[in-house]
């Protein structure tokens, strides 16, 4: 091959490597930076007067005597609002039954709009669930909320040869002519009068007990429940599987039995997640009993299983890898076996080990499947540790999914969501980056 | 350095203890008492006979290693193993102290005596042997540990000395392995950060901490530089007297220089045994002479 040849397909096959790094950095961003943008806005947002109310009531957090002033000048600013649909309402309570019955149903949905955006009107009775009990805490949503108040949905069915069409019809025209007309340009208007937005860092986002199945509050129990979880599985799985492991490459004799257990092994590896659900369901809750219902330690045995094959095989490799020079010297000093192993081997093989083990945590941390039939709840309080053994916990993986498919108002709660896979994420890759460094570190001790 | 008188003094310490030892295992011996001192029959005699092979024979899955060797190696003297490669020198010497044990399919025949036991019956405590068969390997083995902690490693599983006296060992034989002077600031450090050459000497020096009684070496410098070598083998003139010492090498002239008395072993056969100044001077084998001579190997 010529020389030139030669040059130029070893250009070509450097940047073609160049290329697939770029994009895959390109991929990783596209992948991450909105999951962590969308995620920091569970923390970072801009809060209303409502959200610093629900503080205070909640958690008796915040400045009390400048809030209740804050609270008092949104008061004042809203009460236009209601000034103006008491005024109607009294209207048409002495007017014509036809101008009533025109008008009933219109502001039954006005009053219900601007009791979604602002909370409940002064005067009503206090509504049973606290979703209701407060006006919208978060700004973005707010907006989303004024629109509803300003405009209606209608649907379009006037084309019989096409689909219907969404048409967004002003409320102000179904009250025009009313003394309600103002109210509309008032509302667009002042809503940062009544609500007071204001920049906010809720980091009590990862600390605080939700409330109203996650209407608002944090996600601590979620939080908790999967480290309990992770931890856990980590218990019943790291000597497990280290025993195993050191069994099967300092004991075990090679011959058909073992060929078979490793070969189940690996198969286990590769059974699908759902079916350790099940198993752990069938075997661990209704077989062993280790619970009467759904329990976190059932929840961690079934993932204990799940990552053993991985447990064991990262200490198998990293055992294998030790060299069999240092075993030889400690036998040659008159070390028995096991202590050979206790005292030269282990230790050498401890970053293989140690990363096996991370990882295999990162798994548990993440996984879902297994814990839907044996551990995790849509909501609960968070646990303490004594209730591990009996009790059932919500777990980031099982919210996340729940949340986005099962909840009864996904759209409400879509911050909620991305800050559990916010958490989610940046556990996994603390995780992972705790590995490397913590494997960096041993091998640099023992390399001397 | 250890004076004359020193170097005396321990083998006569050694030779009275090996004299207790055969009068109380005697019972346990097939042969009377005496005979443990004595070589075999039909070899010459070069003193009291530390380890000694009767029709040994090692076997790998029934392809012999060692074949039915006949052998009684000099207590307190150097003795070297010589042949070419694969002719089952390693795997000879991995017997004294069933280092072969490890290998899956390796089986021993025959009797191979250490002070007059035979070291393949089924009651031999192997813990026990290797403690009192100290080994030194190929390759600069040492644990990736503190040099302090390589070297009362053996001290530390046998016994719960306490820290002063493991210093106390320690300091004595990184001092017999020539090694203190250059390690004595250093004994907190990683022991993979030192030469190859003192790891080796640091291997050694660890063996020695468990006082051993023969000390096994399996071309301890064919992974070193020359200077390193001649290091080591001012080390075993040292040590020679005060230990056993049986070492495997390639190099003749490394054995022409360290030993007493060199073994010939071909294709697992003892081919000849005898004083190293007779096996380089006059060989009584065609083939020893064919071997040293570098004709083949």
């Amino acid at each position: 091959m010529r020389l030139a040849t030669r040059k130029i397909l070893d250009r070509s096959f450097t940047g073609s490597g160049i290329l697939a790094i770029v994009l895959m950095a390109a991929a990783l961003i596209v992948l991450l930076a909105p999951m962590f943008v969308r995620g920091a806005g569970a923390i970072f947002f801009t809060a209303t007067v409502e959200h610093r109310r629900l503080m205070l009531e909640r958690f008796n957090r915040g400045n009390r005597p400048q809030l209740e002033a804050e609270i008092e000048s949104a008061r004042q600013a809203r009460a236009p609002v209601y000034q103006m649909l008491a005024d109607f309402e009294r209207r048409l309570a002495s007017g014509a039954a036809a101008e009533r019955r025109q008008y009933a149903k219109p502001l039954q949905e006005l009053k219900k709009a601007v009791q979604n955006l602002l909370g409940p009107i002064p005067g009503a009775p206090r509504p049973m669930l606290m979703r209701s009990q407060y006006g919208q805490t978060r700004w973005e949503r707010a907006q989303v909320k004024l629109s509803h108040a300003l405009y209606r949905e209608e649907w379009d069915y006037s084309d019989p040869t096409r689909r219907g069409i969404l048409r967004l019809k002003p409320r102000s025209a179904d009250f025009s002519g009313t003394p309600l007309s103002p109210l509309f340009p008032y509302l667009e208007n002042n809503l940062d009068r009544m609500l007071l937005p204001r920049r906010t860092v809720y980091w009590q986002f990862l600390t605080d007990t939700s409330f109203d199945s996650h209407f608002f509050g944090g996600i601590w129990p979620e939080i908790l429940g999967t480290f309990y979880l992770t931890v856990g599985a980590m218990l019943f799985a790291l000597p497990l599987g280290l025993i195993a492991a050191i069994y099967l490459t300092e004991y075990a004799r090679e011959n058909r039995f073992i060929e078979i257990l490793r070969t189940c092994i690996s198969t286990l590896a590769g059974v699908p997640s759902i079916v350790f659900g099940l198993f752990g369901l069938a075997f661990f809750i209704h077989t062993l009993k280790v619970s009467s219902s759904k329990s976190v330690l059932a929840g961690a045995m079934t993932l204990a299983l799940m990552i053993l094959p991985t447990v064991i095989r990262a200490a198998e490799e990293a055992i294998r890898a030790v060299p069999a020079t240092y075993k030889e010297a400690a036998l040659s000093l008159g070390a028995g076996r096991w202590h050979a192993i206790w005292t030269i081997i282990l230790p050498a093989a401890l970053p293989g080990i140690l990363t096996g083990i991370v990882i295999s945590m990162g798994r548990a941390a993440g996984e879902t499947a297994p814990i839907i039939f044996t551990a995790a709840v849509s909501v609960g309080k968070p646990l303490a540790l004594w209730q591990v053994f009996t009790q059932p916990t919500p777990a980031l993986s099982w919210n996340i999914y729940n949340l986005a498919t099962e909840h009864e108002a996904v759209d409400e709660i879509r911050h909620v969501q991305y800050g559990l896979v916010l958490v989610l994420v940046s556990l996994v890759l603390i995780l992972n980056l705790a590995a490397i460094l913590m494997r960096a570190r041993i091998s640099k001790r023992l390399r001397g | 350095m250890i004076s004359e008188q020193a170097v005396g003094l321990e083998l006569q310490r050694k030779q009275d203890n090996a004299a207790g030892r055969t009068g109380n295992r005697g019972g346990a011996s097939e042969r009377p008492p005496d005979a443990a001192s004595g070589p075999a029959p039909g070899l010459p005699a070069f003193g009291r006979a530390h380890v000694e092979a009767c029709d040994f024979s090692v076997l790998y899955r029934k392809n012999p290693a060692v074949k039915h060797v006949n052998l009684a190696i000099p207590a307190g003297k150097v003795t070297a193993i010589i042949g070419p490669s694969g002719c089952g020198k390693s795997t000879l010497l991995r017997a004294i102290n069933r280092m072969n044990d490890l290998v899956p399919g390796c089986t021993a025949e025959g009797r191979l005596l250490f002070d007059g036991q035979d070291i393949y019956s089924p009651d031999v405590d192997v813990v026990a042997l290797r403690r009192r068969v100290g080994m030194v390997f190929q390759k600069p083995n040492p644990f990736p540990k503190s040099v302090f902690d390589n070297v009362v490693y053996g001290p530390r599983l046998h016994s719960s000395a306490s820290r002063n006296r493991l210093v106390e060992i320690a300091e004595r034989s990184l001092t017999d392995a020539a090694l203190w002077d250059e390690v004595k600031d250093r004994m907190d450090q990683n022991a993979l950060g030192l030469s190859g050459g003192q790891q080796q000497r640091l291997c050694i020096a660890r063996a020695l901490a468990v006082d051993p009684e023969i000390l096994l070496m399996d071309e301890p410098t064919s992974a070193l530089d020359p200077r390193a070598t001649s290091r080591i083998e001012e080390l075993i003139a040292e040590l020679r007297g005060k230990y056993t010492i049986i070492i495997v090498t390639h190099n003749m002239q490394q054995a022409a220089r360290v030993s007493d008395f060199t073994a010939f072993l071909y294709e697992g056969v003892l081919i000849e045994f005898g004083s190293t100044k007779q096996i380089f001077t006059k060989p009584g084998e065609k083939r020893t002479e064919d071997y040293i001579t570098g004709r083949f190997g």
